[in-house]
């Protein structure tokens, strides 16, 4: 990163350039969610973790961004699945890092809130300086929300806009053609009777 | 404080709560032997009893974040069997090698040491085996195979001791709070004392170990190292209780639970002084109960903790239903 292998940096620092977001689930689920964006803050706080008035000023910033302010006294036990994702994105972004990672951020989730977190995610990586880059099966909503799309393939990977990778037929080829084909116009896949 | 009071002024020798307190703010009391008891036996007795809860509940504490499981403790890992097995190996093993006796005589340091030694050889086996072992439950599993395996290896000892060492055993294993003599308890607090400091330097990393190892990595948390102080800090509470106070059960356990109840929080910056103070007052507690007031008789502690904490744990699992650290 920036020129630099990652073993070069030093744990901490990497800590405020990289934020992420696991699939596995928190160790503890007892953690309010306030605990838990809180915990975002740790490489910029003190040896015993004070919060000083620009943290606090950065947790509430992201519980507003992923509108969890009346949820903030909640146990991440008692949020469901689309609020408790929420939360931890909340807490990759109090981080405040140039680089944000999710590793299948939609997947459990209906198609409401993976609309709804997706949708969360581009107005992060448009509004704060953040780059926000997902892995994710859900192709359809990629096209239509992501900026740029690493196609993870058989052989060889395309990297673009959706639209390019569009005209450049990089889609047809994901998955065997009796299958599923892959509508241009509609930006969608089709399956086959 | 008034835990405090209570546990001193209860005993097998009556001593009126108004003559206790004269005792212990320097009035002269109207018995010259009630001041004696107070201060050479009641006093240390109920500092080590503030001690032995404090330092079992932190390293529970510690135990149950490290490890991401409710049910960790010192007991449960195996850590206090270790320390059993060190005592025992001291106790017991050193009349089977005739040639140790040199080096080893059995007194209250060495008995400390072999403990603390036992506890952290089991520790370090049972981290070990974590990093292979993803699975926690399959680690208590094997915290508790450990158990096991010292169990025998003290049953042998014992089949093979003679019937006065086997008895000295029998009763540092029923665990006892009395018998420490000041010089003792201040070496059992300059133990536990390194053993806080450890935790609190660990603080932070011990609330990063909420979300996971991998979240703690991602925030900066050098995972290497504070895994490893978290356990020497462990290691050094339950060692150190166990080896002065033998192996107390529950108290390591219960506490951290009650705790996190009372409190409604995982921060440790609340949770490591909260439970210092809950782990001090219950042990009073079991030991006021212990020493049957007013009796010439004292129950094994063990006993009592063990009564008294498998209840707390049955009726925190009962009414919250499942079992969140």
């Amino acid at each position: 990163m920036k020129g630099k292998s990652l073993n070069a940096y030093k744990t901490l620092e990497l800590a405020a350039m990289v934020s992420i977001v696991l699939t596995e689930p928190i160790a503890s689920k007892n953690v309010s969610v306030l605990e838990l964006v809180a915990l975002g803050r740790q490489p910029y706080t003190n040896w015993i973790g004070t919060l000083t008035q620009k943290d606090k000023s950065k947790i509430l910033e992201a519980l507003n961004v992923l509108e969890l302010i009346e949820l903030q006294h909640k146990k991440c036990y008692e949020l469901s699945d689309g609020q408790l994702q929420r939360a931890l994105i909340a807490r990759a972004l109090a981080q405040e890092t140039t680089l944000m990672l999710l590793d299948e951020p939609t997947s459990h989730l209906d198609l409401y809130h993976k609309v709804q977190i997706l949708k969360l995610l581009k107005s992060i990586a448009h509004k704060t300086q953040t780059t926000v880059l997902f892995t994710s099966h859900e192709i359809e909503m990629a096209i239509q929300l992501c900026d740029k799309i690493l196609i993870l393939g058989k052989g060889e990977n395309h990297f673009g806009d959706p639209c390019e990778l569009i005209e450049q037929k990089a889609f047809e080829k994901l998955f065997p053609t009796d299958t599923v084909t892959f509508d241009a116009r509609s930006g969608s896949f089709r399956i086959e009777k | 404080m008034l835990c405090f009071g209570l546990n001193i002024s209860l005993g097998s020798v009556s001593i009126p709560f108004s003559a206790t307190v004269k005792s212990l703010l320097g009035y002269p009391v109207q018995n010259d032997s009630w001041n004696y008891i107070i201060w050479n036996y009641r006093v240390p007795k109920a500092f080590t009893a503030l001690l032995v809860g404090s330092g079992l509940s932190l390293s529970g504490l510690l135990m149950q974040t490290l490890f991401r499981n409710p049910l960790a403790g010192p007991f449960v890992l195996g850590i206090s069997s270790g320390a059993s097995l060190g005592a025992a190996l001291l106790i017991m093993g050193i009349s089977l090698f005739p040639g140790l006796m040199a080096f080893g005589f059995v007194n209250d340091v060495s008995l400390a040491i072999a403990a603390s030694l036992g506890s952290f050889l089991v520790l370090l086996i049972v981290m070990v085996v974590a990093l292979r072992v993803k699975d926690t439950l399959a680690l208590l599993i094997i915290g508790l195979m450990f158990g096991s395996i010292t169990a025998a290896i003290v049953s042998v000892l014992s089949y093979f001791s003679d019937a006065e060492k086997l008895q000295q055993y029998i009763y540092w294993s029923f665990g006892s709070v009395g018998n420490l003599s000041w010089a003792q308890l201040l070496l059992l607090f300059g133990i536990l004392l390194i053993g806080i400091i450890l935790s609190i330097a660990s603080i932070k990393s011990l609330n990063a170990l909420l979300l996971g190892e991998k979240y703690a990595q991602s925030l900066g948390i050098n995972m290497k190292k504070y895994r490893y102080s978290i356990i020497v800090a462990a290691g050094l509470l339950a060692g150190g209780v166990t080896a002065f106070a033998g192996p107390i059960a529950f108290i390591g356990l219960a506490v951290p639970h009650l705790t996190r109840q009372i409190f409604n929080t995982t921060d440790h910056k609340v949770l490591l002084p909260a439970v210092l103070v809950y782990g001090g007052i219950l042990m009073l507690l079991c030991d006021t109960v212990a020493q049957v007031p007013n009796s010439a008789s004292v129950l094994p502690i063990n006993a009592i903790t063990s009564i008294l904490g498998a209840p707390v744990v049955i009726w925190l699992l009962v009414r919250k239903r499942k079992m969140i650290f």
